[in-house]
């Protein structure tokens, strides 16, 4: 289950409008360039850590059995988001 | 794993930056790291010294020790926390910034895994901008090799400024050539002109503004550009840390603290608060890691094959992952079992064989029926069935866990599992503790650090004890091979016993 547009961000930041692209809705095999981090604290933290910063490509690998986390190809590394924090960041095609 | 005088009591709280030098000529050589790229292996080929060999990550625990000579000179090497970054948001973290910064080293060897060699670059440029003596060393060439990715060592060292040396360390290659141009730096011979990172022109401004104030302070005690910009950056742990080091309170003092006034002013002019400056520095870490390994490194196909992706998905596939992961614990724990049994027999028929000639040896000695009892058929015997019937499935379990590790399919089982442990507010990680709880739970909570999150690490720790441990599922199985009479209970072992005892 994908999270709906309108979601409060849990952790803070503000709400993505509608029209907000964020990481969590890139499907399989997409390709996605990062715009701006919505998380805050020891999260945005560890994002910018494993590369996240403006800019960065990221292409959406797997999702796990249950359908969260959802593994990236983040900088060569493989890394896997839970949506929670992937629907912080917000993201464009490329 | 054992209960040592040095890992219990007093002794296992971390002695922080306490290096104890035999002769004052001895260097004193620092090994940092990302998690996973065999920095205990060059540890261990250098010093000889075995300790524990990473079977699964984070297991580093305080600064591990050894000494090491290379062409008649002596060095302590100091094997530090496996971190990703410098920057202190784990405990890991902290222990490997103080022991760089305040430590005193001779030289930071930073060790990287030549296959992922941009993630490294990351806390390699942030040690170049606290010490100037590093030398990088790029560890698993063989396997970047093999997976096509070209490093060009020299380009490397040309854009860091700093001695690069490529090894593959489980071979034992390039160590020497590591030591040799650790002997040239720590002897000045070679010099670091380590390539440092611009932030953006404001950030440089606010440094430029602070850093002659805090020059004049410290003298060449710490690198004054590096303590500018964590004086903008206020971290409370880094604070402590520092006016002890120092002994005096930098952020107390009246110029600087006037000058830090002024130039976060000046950067809040330019709309950077304190949090964006945070962001600043780490975006313009990661992008300079990029800018340096962008004419360095050559992926034949990317260290993300085509090979890697099409097994992943059969490992994480929404139909065959669970029930693969399934078939693969069942397995481990039937070689275990199984295999067990015979090593498990022949322990028990030796030790109690032993015990036999034990309690002859008492009856010829004239000794009292109650201490024969207390002695052969109380410690003893406990003793003999706790080694037989532990010991050989420790043996087989642990390496079996060892090879899954190697092949990377651990943190494939945390990704699957991850939404199931979060219902329960834990994580996928928490799998593989358990996992290893199936072995020994003193094994699994140690692993237990693993886990990042406080909260999840502490249901993790205590959760772990209610695995049942090979020691108790084992027994039961024993007995139905034997062909003897069978009782599954958790106690196998003590009801076990007592039949034993019943026979003699």
């Amino acid at each position: 289950m994908r999270p709906s547009a309108k979601q409060p961000v849990p952790g803070g930041g503000f709400c993505p409008l509608p029209q907000e692209l964020t990481l969590d809705r890139i499907h399989q095999g997409e390709m996605a360039r990062v715009r701006a981090l919505n998380s805050t604290g020891s999260m945005r933290r560890r994002l910018l850590d494993i590369g996240l910063v403006e800019g960065t490509n990221v292409e959406c690998l797997q999702r796990s059995p249950a359908g969260d986390p959802v593994a990236y190809l983040i900088r060569g590394a493989v890394i896997a988001l839970r949506a929670e924090d992937s629907s912080n960041i917000l993201v464009e095609y490329c | 794993m054992g209960l040592t005088a040095n890992s219990t009591g007093s002794g296992a709280v971390d002695r922080g930056l306490h290096i104890e030098k035999t002769s004052p000529d001895e260097r004193v050589i620092a090994l940092a790291g990302n998690p996973n790229v065999g920095k205990s292996t060059v540890f261990n080929e250098l010093t000889g010294l075995n300790q524990h060999t990473g079977n699964w990550p984070g297991k580093t625990v305080t600064n591990a020790q050894g000494r090491c000579t290379h062409n008649r000179i002596p060095y302590i090497l100091v094997d530090i926390p496996g971190t990703y970054s410098l920057m202190a948001h784990s405990a890991e973290e902290e222990v490997a910034r103080d022991f760089i910064c305040f430590g005193e080293p001779d030289a930071v060897v930073v060790v990287c895994d030549a296959t992922c060699l941009e993630r490294n670059m990351n806390l390699v440029l942030q040690t170049m901008e606290i010490t100037s003596r590093v030398v990088v060393c790029v560890n698993l060439m063989d396997e970047a090799k093999r997976k096509g990715i070209r490093v060009n060592l020299e380009q490397l060292s040309d854009n860091l400024g700093v001695p690069v040396v490529g090894a593959s360390a489980r071979s034992g290659k390039g160590l020497q050539e590591l030591m040799d141009e650790v002997e040239a730096v720590t002897a000045g011979r070679r010099e670091c002109r380590p390539s440092r990172i611009r932030y953006l022109p404001v950030v440089e401004e606010a440094i430029r503004r602070l850093e002659p104030a805090v020059s004049a302070r410290l003298g060449d005690r710490l690198n004054s550009r590096w303590v500018s910009l964590q004086l903008l950056d206020c971290e409370e742990t880094l604070k402590e840390t520092m006016t002890e080091y120092l002994g005096l309170s930098l952020w107390n003092d009246p110029v600087i603290a006037e000058k830090i006034k002024q130039a976060k002013t000046s950067l809040l002019e330019h709309d950077i608060s304190e949090d964006r400056l945070k962001d600043i520095v780490v975006s313009c870490v990661i992008l300079r890691a990029e800018e340096v390994c962008m004419d360095a490194v050559a992926c034949g196909q990317g260290g993300y094959s085509r090979w890697d992706r099409k097994i992943d998905r059969v490992l994480t596939n929404k139909w065959v992952g669970i029930p693969l992961m399934l078939l693969l614990l069942v397995v481990v724990f039937w070689i275990t079992i199984t295999g067990a049994n015979y090593p498990s027999e022949l322990l028990t028929g030796g030790l109690f064989w032993v015990g036999d000639r034990l309690s002859d040896f008492l009856g010829w000695a004239g000794a009292p029926a109650w201490l024969q009892g207390a002695l052969v058929d109380g410690v003893y015997r406990v003793l003999a069935w706790v080694v037989a019937v532990m010991l050989p499935p420790m043996a087989i379990f642990f390496p079996l866990f060892t090879l899954l590790e190697d092949s990377g399919y651990l943190p494939r089982i945390a990704f699957n599992l991850d939404k199931y442990f979060k219902k329960a507010c834990a994580c996928g990680k928490h799998a593989l503790t358990m996992c290893m709880g199936f072995g020994c739970n003193a094994a699994g909570i140690v692993g237990c650090r693993i886990i990042d999150s406080p909260r999840e690490r502490l249901i993790a720790t205590i959760t772990n004890n209610f695995v049942p441990c090979n020691g108790r599922f084992a027994p039961p199985y024993k007995r139905q091979q034997n062909g003897r009479r069978i009782r599954l209970s958790p106690y196998g072992h003590v009801r076990g016993k007592s039949e034993n005892w019943r026979r003699h």
